[in-house]
């Protein structure tokens, strides 16, 4: 199989599986229990902490472990929100954020808050004057990702956040995208929020972060324990945490050089596809985007039949983001860039990751510009006779 | 040659499966759709064209009628596997019909012959029976305005 599709999700490298095997198996203590039993699997969990603390560039007791993505980015969205409702009720963010962070705008817009949905440019990126605009009195929160899932264009956080800072209002970065990936300390982005989950980079499933920079107002999701600083109630996943603090230490050792050869590779796609079908666009191509991931329209296609023509040789590549498949909507990302509905359609995502080789970059070019071929012979919205 | 980095090689697992929740048969009419193509204006019948809002697919769909029976039917889709295997099935179902007939396929009748697709692609067996209904509506108004015309 050749598996394109590295921003849904990644394999467990076999190093950080070895390194949380032990908290599955001999090691299950409770973190929070009182005996000396409980605190070999304390001090795993604080070691965690530390190693992830040092990626990111911060204090370990900024570091928070949650159980996904999706719960960093509800977390920093709503505790925020609700712990400053006193001081305005007003949220800037973008029309490209995931699902996790416009959903609950939108559930933010039903107790109250106003959210303003900034539009993108036509390479998919916000800019600083429209973040600039939108702000009032009333703005208590930015919400602003930095590396978009399905174009992988990055974002002007660190201007964001000095803008932010100028005036007092929280920046949260949905960081889930670049974490482990860019040869970057994420704090230094100047956010005060920022989501990353471990299985973006290689780390198990099920285990997150959320870095809280030290006094930012947040209130938690979850009642419950005293756990992660009262900010996460719940007993900590042990393994995962282990295993997201190592798969983080590993991705930072790599990621200069892995960087380089993604980008090698991408573009070395995109060209050969470029060169091999006609009436096709690479979303995203001028803007500052990740080195792994690529963008594609083709005209007269379905997006799916695209997907599923692959699938079916064994290449596994995405209609927009794994999320959003099965739903009939094309993306919201690539009809905020100004793709028309029929385009957007017409879009497929590839993410290359680790085991991503030449030769099958190569074997899934040629076959993706046979699909596109074979589509277009049967598609009506090409002109024959009619 | 690109070199890729040595430690953390990580095996994938060994996964080539049947795809999604469609079966064979769609598997077989998507990869090797039936009666693809256009008639010229001069052997074309009827014609319909329809699209499904709600996806954005579309389909287009020719056929030429003798003595009342469907004698050729060609389509063009732009749309996912569902909407691409419902109609070739659908093309399959109405050739050699009798007008009567082939006015009376529904797309249960799309579904079953296909052995079923998944819930949620239902709605794209519906595109080829409306593009169908489009065709003998065109044919029968033809039809009609010959008669006319004599």
């Amino acid at each position: 199989m050749i598996y394109l599709d590295y921003n849904a999700t990644t394999p467990l490298d076999h190093r950080v599986f070895e390194a949380m095997v032990p908290y599955m198996n001999n090691h299950w203590g409770n973190p929070s229990s009182p005996y000396s039993f409980g605190n070999q699997t304390r001090i795993a969990v604080e070691k965690s902490r530390k190693r992830v603390a040092d990626c990111l560039g911060c204090k370990p007791v900024e570091v928070v472990f949650t159980s996904c993505g999706t719960e960093s980015d509800n977390l920093a969205v709503r505790g925020v929100a609700h712990a400053l409702r006193n001081r305005g009720n007003h949220i800037v963010t973008t029309a490209i954020e995931h699902h996790a962070v416009l959903q609950t705008c939108k559930a933010l817009e039903t107790e109250g808050f106003r959210v303003t949905y900034l539009p993108v440019d036509s390479d998919g990126a916000v800019s600083l004057e429209d973040v600039e605009t939108s702000l009032c009195p009333e703005t208590i929160l930015i919400t602003i990702m930095h590396a978009n899932n399905e174009t992988g264009v990055l974002q002007p956080i660190e201007g964001i956040s000095a803008l932010a800072k100028e005036r007092g209002i929280t920046v949260h970065t949905d960081a889930v995208q670049s974490a482990g990936k860019l040869q970057c300390r994420l704090c230094e982005l100047g956010s005060d929020l920022i989501s990353i989950s471990a299985h973006k980079f290689y780390g198990p499933k099920g285990a997150a972060a959320l870095y809280i920079r030290e006094g930012t107002p947040l209130e938690p999701l979850l009642a419950g324990g005293p756990h992660e600083r009262n900010f996460r109630a719940g007993t900590e996943n042990v393994a995962g945490i282990v295993g997201l603090s190592h798969a983080l230490d590993l991705a930072a050792e790599a990621s200069d050089s892995e960087c380089r050869r993604l980008r090698n590779l991408r573009d070395r796609f995109e060209k050969q596809i470029c060169s091999m079908v006609p009436r096709m666009k690479i979303n995203g191509r001028s803007a500052q985007r990740m080195p792994n991931t690529s963008s594609m329209s083709f005209e007269s296609v379905d997006g799916e039949s695209i997907v599923f023509g692959l699938d079916l040789k064994g290449i596994y590549v995405s209609t927009g983001s794994a999320c959003s498949t099965g739903d009939p909507e094309p993306s919201h990302v690539l009809l905020a860039m100004g793709l028309s509905p029929k385009e957007a359609q017409g879009s497929i995502r590839i993410s290359l990751g680790k085991n991503s080789r030449e030769d099958d970059i190569e074997s899934a070019a040629a076959a993706l510009a046979d699909m596109i071929k074979r589509l277009r012979g049967i598609s009506s919205t090409e002109s024959a006779a009619h | 040659m690109e070199t890729p980095s040595k430690d953390g090689d990580i095996e994938l697992p060994e996964y080539s499966g049947p795809i999604l929740l469609y079966n064979e048969n769609v598997v077989d009419h998507f990869t090797n759709p039936r009666n693809v193509g256009e008639l010229s204006d001069s052997e074309t019948d009827g014609f319909g064209l329809v699209g499904d809002p709600s996806c954005g697919d579309q389909m287009k769909l020719w056929i030429s009628v003798k003595a009342k029976r469907i004698d050729k039917i060609v389509f063009k889709s732009f749309g996912c596997p569902g909407a691409i295997a419902t109609s070739s099935m659908l093309t399959d179902l109405a050739k050699g019909q009798p007008i009567y007939v082939a006015k009376c396929i529904t797309d249960d009748d799309v579904i079953d012959a296909l052995g079923g697709i998944p819930e949620r692609k239902k709605h794209c067996s519906l595109l080829g029976v409306l593009a169908l209904q489009a065709a003998i509506k065109d044919w029968e108004s033809r039809q009609a305005s010959d008669g006319e015309q004599v």
